[in-house]
């Protein structure tokens, strides 16, 4: 389990890395190197084989953690434990927040990062999910210049995403939480820090009026875990905003989940999988209408 | 703690290897750099069964840094191939092993080449060149595929059964006619491996101008390593020397000669230089040995009273392609032949095992070795006929445990045990928890919707076996071990033991039995282990023996010193040596306790000045002794675990909520190691009850190899596991009659949880007769997907 040779380059600054993504490397592909928690276990097992990797470990400039004109603005090097416990994530984006709690283990959170997440695109991993979930728009930079992603049009397939081989995943936006806004994140996990077999991030507005205690708006649900990308589930979403949230209409929600395109791992069937899809729906729900009372996980 | 060893045997002392390895002290074989060293890597099957029609390693050797590339022809030319076989079962079917795939490979990771290159990276590199054409076969994965034909993996066998062994005692068939319930049932057990921390790995240093051969080995068994080295590779046994350094557990993983790990020292023969390999995880999980994959059709016979009539079982147990060497693959089958119904005073059995080739890892000895299948099948089976029946299952293990009155008890399986604890494991376990509150706890919870469980498994363990299955079965494994302790010229010990320590604390154990023999502080004890130039020829670790064995011989071996140095001491003192003794080091007067000699002073004249010694004989200051039990096959450990479980029924998901385990094992050397190898023990079983799975596709493609997706139980997984032990009168013997426990823990703890898991579901009327129990299996189980 040794990784093949390659190159090791540390990026001084960012336009020091994008002059050499945009350089290609006559023996191979050059890849970025983040916190390396995904990167580095494939080059050891030789899944992956670089012939050069930029480090940009030392960009401060992607370490940017704040909010402005009703943004939370996230670097790319922002690490997990960071977001998991930055007060300005917790107020702003508590989805990411209680969601980065549950992303693998200690050591893991220490060392990985956000962009590093979103750009792995792994469809068990909780960020994507997140990001879809809360409609986070991706910056993405090269030598030529910058553009604008919406994570929609980001998680193409299976470690399949927007970025060109010479982009570089600079910086996430996702809207600022109001006090109207609802979040839920649920996963099923083997064991505490594993990848989970299946998992729902959710977020929702309490409805204006506040009497009406049991409608919810601007209902989206990312499922992940289960498919090739996180899954939007709109047409449950649909369903749950149509009307007073009940049990029927949490059913015909559940229901609605059987169109999604779920596979099967070794692990796990697709029966398996499409239940505990339903079984998350049912918990984030309950946790969207009420979250000071439902301990969600 | 009750005992009555002496001091300081009996004590709960910390294992003295921790302290040392937390230090960062260690010395493992892979941090062992000899001058000239050479790394190998090893290139394996990508296929479960296929011919190896042309192997092209030109490439790969014309890699700078690369010394040679060794097809399985190569190796072979300096080793001999192998047979599994073993004398006491003939009709073993064993094929020809070599140790490097020929023309034919039978697993996916089977070994195909060797690339010996200056460093681990250029060898990886390499591998990755040999260019080798296969013609793929058909993979045979499924154990019933091959009991009943499939894909012939040995034409010249004509067979993929390995072995059937079959045992019948009393009338099976009246004892099921005249049963008021009979409960049938089959039992799938996944395939799972032991996973040590440190993987396997060895650095094999041949010295051509002496044909010497050094192995420094992650092994626990260097002696019989010695031995199988010196026979298969034409080397003089005595300039074979294997040392097992530092090891990082093993859990019989470490127990059997490989094929990656002799080419790696045919290798070394061949160049003449050190080569160093450590298996890697990933090829941990393809080449290391497996375990249990079993099905088993099993039957029980109740009365209406909650008698047990009779057990009957139809063992079914999943191989690798070959049967292992030099132990062979008879002990599992036989294990589960011998342990059915254990603990229970019952009257017929009808039994058979069947071994079956697959193209899948090889299969060997994981802790436990067949007793928790045994066991699982007997607990589920009384729990489900209780039930059946209407009577309470805790009720009936009651009414049927072996009693002292009926010992010695000779069981249906025709073993005959002196000894048996486990009714008085029940009366302490009734003692450490109220069952009746138990049983009520879980019925409350089920009203109020929640699925809780209660699980009880009865275990026996055999410990500590004489010669009569390997040695009689002409397979060249010691039961016996050894003992050197001397005395040092500043007054310390010195013992050379046989056994092996793989991070269990048997040196401590071993240190403390000298000590107490001695009469000395334990700190002046040293002991050395895993160097078979300087210790006697001896078993090593298995089979739950090292200090029941190897205690001894340190024991027998300490008492013989500690009269010698007492018959000098009268000697320089011209007393009578009846009226001194040894205590904390010193020589005193029995009588008085007045110090009269150091035993450093014993040894500055032993050793520098023995001309002041009286006249008689030479003064030695060293003892030896051996011991193997020569007074029956076993001896047996046994005890009750108990798991409280609860289950979320949307996701299937187990939490473990309570863990005893009672258990007896005779007189205790150390109560903390000995809790440790329960607990370490507890938890593997728990692993392979909920969690781990070697799963493989139709192909024969292992699925789930790596650490990601074998999931072996962490600490948040499991509940904190308590203990409590009974001390029964030791057994009848001329020595300290110590009883192994290596194993316990694991021979029960499946049975526990998974009896939980069933009597949660059963109160849904569902049932699960599978491990392990997955989240979805028990949504299965329950009709919820
Ligand atoms: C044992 C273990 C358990 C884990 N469990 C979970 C879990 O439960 N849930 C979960 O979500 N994750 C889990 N992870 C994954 C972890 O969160 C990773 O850290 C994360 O997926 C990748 O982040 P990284 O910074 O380490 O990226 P790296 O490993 O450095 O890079 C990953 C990929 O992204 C590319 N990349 C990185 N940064 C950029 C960038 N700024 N622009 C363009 N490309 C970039 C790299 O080139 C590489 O291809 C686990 C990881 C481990 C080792």
């Amino acid at each position: 389990m040794k990784p093949a040779a390659f190159d090791y380059v540390r990026a001084t600054s960012l336009t020091h890395a994008l002059d050499l993504l945009a350089s290609a490397d006559p023996d191979g592909e050059t890849r970025v190197l983040a916190g390396g928690q995904s990167l580095v276990p494939l080059m050891a097992m030789r899944l992956a084989a670089p012939a050069r990797l930029v480090d940009i470990n030392r960009l401060a400039a992607l370490e940017r953690l704040e909010v402005i004109d009703g943004r939370l603005v996230i670097g790319a090097l922002v690490r997990h434990h960071r977001l998991a416990t930055d007060p300005r994530v917790a107020s702003a984006a508590p989805l990411l927040a209680r969601a980065a709690t549950q992303v693998a283990h200690p050591a893991i959170r220490n060392r990985g990062t956000f962009g590093g997440s979103l750009a792995h695109a792994d469809p068990a991993a909780a960020f994507p999910a997140c990001a879809l979930a809360l409609g986070a728009t991706l910056t993405l930079a090269s030598a030529a210049g910058r553009r604008e992603v919406p994570a929609t049009a980001f998680f193409e397939g299976l470690y399949q995403t927007a970025l060109r081989p010479d982009e570089l995943l600079v910086e996430v936006a996702v809207p600022a939480a109001t006090a109207a806004s609802r979040s839920a994140f649920v996963i099923f996990t083997r064991r505490p820090g594993d990848f989970p077999v299946a998992g729902l991030a959710a977020v929702a507005r309490a409805a204006d009026d506040r009497s009406a205690v049991d409608r919810l708006a601007d209902i989206r649900l990312a499922v992940f875990g289960v498919g090739d990308t996180p899954l939007l589930a709109d047409t449950a979403a649909a369903i749950l905003e149509s009307g007073p949230i009940d049990a029927a209409r949490i059913d015909a929600a559940v229901a609605a989940l059987d169109t999604l395109e779920i596979r099967d791992s070794a692990t796990a069937s697709v029966r398996y999988r499409r239940h505990l899809v339903g079984v998350a729906l049912r918990r984030a729900t309950a946790a969207l209408l009420r979250p000071e009372a439902v301990a969600c996980r | 703690m009750s005992t009555d060893l002496p001091a300081p045997a009996g004590e709960p002392v910390p294992h003295r290897r921790t302290w040392r390895l937390l230090h960062g002290r260690g010395r493992y074989v892979g941090d062992i750099r000899l001058p000239g060293l050479l790394h190998a890597a090893v290139l394996r099957a990508p296929h479960a069964h296929a011919s190896i029609d042309a192997i092209d390693t030109a490439a790969a050797a014309a890699v700078p840094g690369v010394m040679a590339v060794f097809t399985g022809a190569d190796i072979a030319t300096v080793c001999a191939p192998w047979r599994g076989t073993h004398g006491l079962y003939p009709r073993l079917a064993a094929p020809l092993q070599h140790a490097v795939a020929i023309d034919t490979v039978r697993w996916c990771g089977e070994p195909v080449a060797l690339v010996v290159a200056a460093s681990r990276a250029v060898a990886e590199d390499a591998t990755a060149l040999i260019a080798v054409d296969y013609t793929p076969r058909p993979a045979l994965a499924d154990p019933e595929a091959a009991r009943g034909g499939g894909p012939l993996l040995h034409p010249d066998l004509g067979t993929n059964v390995c072995l059937t062994a079959a045992h019948e005692a009393g009338d099976v068939d009246a004892a099921f006619a005249a049963a008021a319930v009979v409960v049938e049932e089959t039992f799938r057990f996944g395939r799972h491996t032991g996973v040590p921390l440190e993987p396997r790995g060895l650095v094999a240093d041949f010295d051509p101008s002496e044909r010497r051969l050094t192995v420094h080995h992650s092994h626990q068994c260097p002696h019989q390593m010695q031995h199988e080295f010196a026979r298969l590779l034409g080397l003089a046994e005595q300039r074979v020397r294997v040392i097992a350094p530092d090891v990082g557990g093993a859990f019989g993983i470490k127990q059997q000669l490989y094929g990656d790990e002799i080419a790696v020292c045919a290798a070394s023969l061949l160049l003449g230089r050190p080569v160093a390999w450590i298996a890697d995880r990933l090829e941990s999980f393809s080449a290391d040995i497996h375990a249990r994959e079993h099905v088993v059709r099993g039957r029980i016979a109740l009365s209406a009273d909650g008698d047990i009539l009779a057990f009957a079982v139809d063992d079914l147990h999943a191989i690798g392609p070959y049967s292992q060497y030099p132990r062979s693959s008879a002990g599992e089958g036989r294990a589960v032949l011998a342990q059915t119904g254990a603990p229970y005073r019952y009257r017929a059995l009808r039994a058979r095992s069947t071994a079956v080739f697959q193209t899948k890892g090889m299969a060997g000895h994981y802790r436990g070795v067949g007793q928790p299948i045994a066991c699982a099948v007997t607990e589920a089976l009384v729990d489900r006929a209780a039930r059946k029946v209407g009577l309470d299952p805790v009720a009936v293990r009651r009414r049927n445990l072996v009693r002292a009155a009926d010992l010695p008890w000779r069981a249906p399986t025709g073993l005959v045990y002196p000894r048996l604890a486990v009714a008085d494991c029940m009366a302490a376990l009734d003692a450490h928890v109220d069952l009746a509150a138990l049983r009520r706890d879980c019925d409350d919870a089920r009203r109020a919707g929640r699925m809780r469980g209660l699980g009880l498994a009865t275990f026996v363990e055999l410990t500590s076996r004489g010669p009569g299955f390997y040695g009689a079965g002409g397979v060249p494994v010691s039961s016996r071990d050894g003992c050197t302790v001397r005395l040092e010229p500043g007054g310390g010990v010195r013992a050379l033991a046989s056994v092996t320590e793989q991070g269990q604390g048997t040196e401590t154990g071993i240190a403390q039995v000298i000590a107490a023999a001695l009469g000395v502080p334990l700190d002046t004890v040293e002991v050395i282990t895993g160097d078979t130039a300087t210790t006697f020829h001896g078993g090593g670790t298995w089979g739950s023996r090292s200090m029941a064995i190897g205690g001894e011989a340190a024991w027998r071996a300490g008492r013989a010193l500690r009269a010698e140095i007492l018959d000098v001491a009268a000697r320089l003192l011209q007393a009578d040596a009846a009226a001194l003794d040894l205590r904390d080091g010193v020589i005193v007067e029995a009588a008085t306790s007045a110090a009269r000699l150091t035993l450093a002073e014993i040894a500055a004249v032993g050793h520098f000045r023995p001309h002041e010694l009286p006249a008689g004989p030479q003064p030695q200051l060293v003892a030896s002794a051996s011991f193997g039990p020569l007074d029956g096959p076993f001896r047996a450990g046994s005890g009750i675990q108990l798991a409280v479980v609860e289950i979320d029924p949307d996701s299937g998901a187990v939490r473990l909520d309570r863990f005893v385990v009672v258990h007896e094992c005779g007189r205790v050397v150390n109560p903390l190691l000995v809790d440790e190898q329960i607990r370490g023990g507890v938890a593997q079983g728990i692993g392979a009850t909920l969690f781990e799975e070697l799963i493989y596709d139709t192909d024969g493609q292992l699925l789930t190899g790596s650490l990601a997706d074998y999931l072996l139980p962490t600490a948040a997984d499991l509940c904190d596991i308590e203990l409590v032990h009974v001390h029964a009168a030791p057994p009848e013997s001329d020595g300290l009659g110590l009883i192994g426990v290596g194993e316990a823990g694991t021979v029960g703890a499946a049975a526990a949880v998974l009896n939980a898991v069933d009597d949660a579901l059963a109160a849904r009327g569902a049932s699960i007769g599978q491990i392990p129990c997955t989240p979805e299996r028990i949504l299965t189980a329950l009709g919820a997907i």
